[in-house]
């Protein structure tokens, strides 16, 4: 099936209207790449790769200029939104400004040109900076012992699920079943299933907050632990979080803080102090990293001192009497090891300069103006956007468009509007418990200003749904493309390029 | 430094909107009894310059390929990074991005998925990719989860000449589960002898090409017997080798999983990498984390979306086929990027480099008094160095002659703690191999 590519593959050009991709500008011949001889005196390589292993014929990459390559994937960028372009108040995602600072520190060639497998000695510095990283991690979650295995939130909640796991098996207690409110984020069921256990859903009260009564009916010794996200996904502080907890580890169950908001009370309140057992961080949210379009993320998985044994090896250990850093493999309570290395160390290089930048007092701001921004926009929208629930919100808020149907308009409208006004649009359709739901995070670092042109916006969008509504059904025009076709993309499926067939 | 906008007037009116009097007053739901009530011991703030100064001092008490010459392998490689693969992936558009859920403000990552997700399907001979997993052991993770889906058994067996610490992470992942993983035993060539390997029940049957000890796997032989017992072959496969090897997607192979580091991501310790992941279109629905699809728009024009999301968590919730949700994305990037960079014709010569420096430092180091070539046979960019000490005494002495070399293998495999992992990229000159042979040499004088 594989063939070079023809001539002819190259069949466009540079042309915004109809962005060609990089595989279309292919022309037999060109070249970006520029690679040294091997040395005269290395055996050829039909001495070194047998024929029954060499490759018969080229993968079939792109042929282009660096030149043309260059504009290609600058044009590219361009055709994206970026914190850097502008607001980008997703609900739940925590897209704040990302440090410059923070770039410089990754890019260190100590930093960045360090071998995962070398000795601990050649590591010291990067060992340092993970062990008051740590240390600085499990002050302000309240817990004793973390990993940087996990690479992304996910994957902490697993490491989390399975450190449970070994925990109650170690008392020869074969737990089934874990605990998780309507509200959660999809990875918390996924990651409960991965783990062995089975996922058992309980219902927010009319509050938005987990309802003690009905967590109370299914609480028994069969439950391994509860995973919540607090704030919720909802925007609310599970103020009952006291009782939960209580009710929870009477019948000996673990309670597993999801990290995913913990940008909203950072330096006010500890996890550790509310009762949780095994927090998860996303150190891409509370900490400032970029998102890279997806990822990269780091999900460290704090754990109280009486889980420290079951974390995933190695561990990192300070010895006092060399003053050395080194890991330590010999960990015989291990779940084992979760990442290929020592997780996404670049992204935690990261944290640690923002953190470092931060202090104490800034990140108890950070806390307190994500929850005054998001507070001050829902005020903005009170009357166009109500909100689910009643009352102060954390550091974002879920507002509902149901009331838009009678217009024919729906949540996603309302977010294709704001595009064409010059915004992201919120989070639409989560958290699932809200009909109609638009999910608001303006975070911290976007100024008065900021917030009061988008919430204007929103205002704006929602008026015209009654004075206009084809206005937001057309909705973007302003955009490269507009609504693209999700069905048919499923139903059509190209998933890759493929050479014009002759 | 904070980087927040607020000024004292911003925090009154603010607050006085929202009708409350004091900051605090925003946490009134948090129980009094459970707030912390002072600072986070985690120092005060730092100005930029005197925390880049603290970071460049901690920065020059770590050695990496900087400072030393790289023979390290074992899963992470010096590999030369391209300044046009730098300067594009790192703009600040994709790289301060989100999940492309809006499709309309996300065309760029969108369509860079998808140029990468064409090129992995492509170095690796397969029809679909995804928009990539975390590291290469997760993507081996997803693909014997995978084939338990497919196959509805629940043992995969291992070749041991896989990175050990993929298998860890396999058993670590799948511990729930009660899922079994048996280890397949090498034989004196440094490859696993498929043919002798008890496969039955199996998911799949795992195998790395090249494997850790840089040898070239009978990859041809592992999927016959996988597909004789019903099970998958899953082939770990280094992306830079594709330019010289016939890619696993010909030559059986279900799954063909990898790391993608060393196609334009920096060592950095270990991450941020990208495990990459292809398969085989009918199996596109048991596919794990995001897919970009090729669809139009209202317009009639080409756009991209993130499509098949039925399969995900956000969806699909407890019967998702994975939990990944953030994974490596903008690392993927900097793949596509640099293959974009390479062609097939720059793939190709990066390959023949690698292989023909390391027959090169084969000959050179093989030659050095008390030391030999361990394991016959083919390979591509890594060997195993057999020596007359502890090759984890040998490393750290030549460390301070400035050379990287390693991983010793005895940790992974304690028969072999006096032999020593040496990988060799691109980067590195006959001239450097001359001096690392003569560092040998001199080490094992004493």
């Amino acid at each position: 099936m594989s063939r070079p590519l023809e001539p002819s593959a190259g069949t466009r050009t540079v042309d915004d209207e109809n962005f060609p991709l990089v595989f279309e500008l292919s022309r037999q011949g060109r070249r970006s790449w520029s690679l040294p001889e091997s040395p005269p005196d290395a055996p050829s390589l039909e001495d070194v790769i047998p024929e029954q292993h060499r490759r018969t014929a080229p993968a079939r990459l792109p042929e282009v200029s660096e030149r043309d390559l260059v504009q290609h994937y600058t044009r590219l960028s361009q055709r994206n939104w970026a914190i850097d372009v502008g607001a980008y108040p997703l609900g739940s995602c925590t897209m704040k400004y990302n440090p410059k600072v923070s770039e410089d520190a990754a890019a260190l060639p100590g930093f960045n040109t360090l071998h995962p497998m070398c000795d601990d000695e050649l590591a010291q510095g990067a060992l340092a900076l993970l062990g008051e990283l740590e240390r600085s991690l499990c002050e302000a979650t309240g817990m004793a012992r973390l990993t940087f295995q996990p690479a992304a939130g996910a994957q902490g909640e697993l490491t989390g699920l399975l450190i449970m796991r070994a925990f109650h098996g170690s008392k020869g207690d074969e737990r089934r079943k874990v605990i998780i409110p309507d509200s959660a984020h999809g990875t918390n069921p996924a990651s409960v299933t991965l783990a062995g256990y089975q996922a058992l859903e309980v219902p927010s009260d009319e509050r938005g907050l987990v309802d003690i009564d009905a967590l109370r009916s299914v609480l028994d010794t069969d439950v391994a632990g509860l995973m919540l996200t607090n704030p919720n996904t909802l925007g609310l502080f599970e103020r009952d979080i006291q009782q939960i907890a209580a009710a929870l580890h009477e019948v000996g169950g673990l309670l597993y803080y999801d990290g995913a908001n913990f940008n909203s009370i950072v330096g006010v309140v500890r996890p550790g102090d509310m009762g949780f057992d095994i927090v998860h961080m996303n150190l891409h949210k509370t900490f400032a990293t970029p998102h890279g379009g997806g990822g990269p993320g780091s999900g460290p998985l704090a754990v109280s001192e009486r889980l420290a044994r079951f974390l995933p090896a190695p561990v990192l250990t300070f010895d006092e009497g060399t003053e050395r850093w080194h890991w330590d493999h010999d960990r015989p309570d291990s779940i084992g090891r979760i990442h290929s290395f020592h997780g996404n160390f670049g992204i935690n290089v990261r944290a640690y300069a923002y953190l470092r930048s931060l202090g104490a007092e800034g990140l108890r701001k950070v806390a307190e103006r994500a929850v005054l921004n998001a507070n001050y926009l829902r005020t903005l929208v009170a009357d166009s956007l109500p909100t689910a629930y009643e009352g102060l919100c954390t550091h974002e808020f879920v507002s509902s468009a149901k009331h838009l149907k009678k217009h024919g308009i729906r949540g996603l409208d309302v977010a294709k509007r704001l595009i064409d006004l010059g915004f992201h649009p919120p989070t639409v359709y989560f958290p699932l418990v809200v009909e109609e739901a638009l999910m608001v995070e303006p975070t911290e670092t976007e100024s008065k200003e900021t917030i009061d042109a988008l919430g204007a916006a929103m205002n704006r969008a929602v008026g015209e749904a009654e004075t206009d509504p084809e206005l937001l059904r057309e909705a973007p025009v302003t955009t490269p493309v507009r609504r693209p076709d999700e069905a048919r993309a499923a139903r059509d499926l190209k998933i890759r390029w493929m050479p014009e067939q002759d | 430094m904070d980087f927040l906008p607020h000024t004292p007037e911003d925090d009154r009116s603010m607050l006085e909107a929202i009708g409350l009097e004091d900051l605090n007053d925003l946490f009134e739901a948090v129980p009094a009894s459970v707030r912390l009530g002072r600072d986070l011991d985690v120092g005060d703030a730092l100005d930029e310059l005197t925390l880049m100064r603290h970071l460049r001092a901690l920065a020059a008490r770590s050695r990496g390929a900087a400072d030393l010459t790289c023979f390290a392998g074992g899963g992470a490689y010096d590999h030369h990074v391209p300044a046009a693969v730098r300067a594009l992936a790192g703009r600040a558009e994709f790289a301060t991005s989100y999940t492309p859920y809006q499709p309309e403000l996300s065309q760029g990552v969108l369509q860079a998925i998808y140029e990468f997700q064409t090129a992995v399907c492509e170095i690796y001979g397969m029809e679909v990719a995804n928009a990539s997993l975390y590291d290469g052991a997760s993507a081996l993770v997803e693909a014997v989860n995978l084939t338990a889906r497919v196959t509805k058994r629940d043992r995969a067996v291992v070749g041991a000449t896989v990175h050990p610490h993929y298998t860890d992470v396999l058993r670590t992942y799948t511990s729930g589960l009660g899922f079994d993983v048996t280890v397949a035993p090498y034989g004196p060539d440094g490859t696993v002898d498929w043919t002798s390997v008890d496969v039955t029940g199996a998911a799949a049957v795992v195998s790395a090409y090249p494997n850790v000890f840089g040898a070239l796997e009978d990859i041809d032989t592992a999927a016959d017997v996988a597909h004789r017992a019903g099970a998958l072959s899953v082939v770990v496969t280094d992306p830079t080798a594709m330019g010289v090897l016939e890619p696993p997607g010909n030559r059986g192979a279900d799954v063909v999983v990898g790391e993608g580091q060393g196609i334009g991501n920096a060592l950095a310790y270990g991450g941020p990498y990208v495990g990459l992941f292809a398969t085989k279109l009918d199996l596109v629905r048991q596919v794990p984390g995001r897919i970009a699809g090729e669809t139009l728009d209202a317009d009639g024009r080409r756009a991209y979306v993130l499509t098949l999301q039925a399969r995900e968590q956000h969806i699909r919730r407890a019967k998702a086929t994975s939990n990944v949700c953030t994974n490596q994305t903008l690392m993927a990037i900097h793949a596509a990027v640099h293959l974009a960079w390479l062609g097939p014709e720059g793939l190709r010569r990066l390959g023949e480099i690698c292989a023909r420096n390391t027959a090169l430092a084969a000959e050179r180091l093989g030659a050095v008094p008390g030391c030999s070539v361990r394991f016959a046979g083919p390979r591509f960019k890594e060997f195993v160095l057999q020596t007359p000490m502890d090759a984890s005494d040998l490393a750290r002495g030549l460390a301070e002659k400035g050379f990287l070399a390693g991983p010793a293998l005895g940790r992974w495999y304690p028969e072999l703690s006096d032999c020593l992992l040496v990988a060799v990229t691109e980067k590195r000159t006959e001239s450097e191999i001359g001096a690392l042979a003569e560092a040998i040499e001199k080490e094992l004088a004493g």
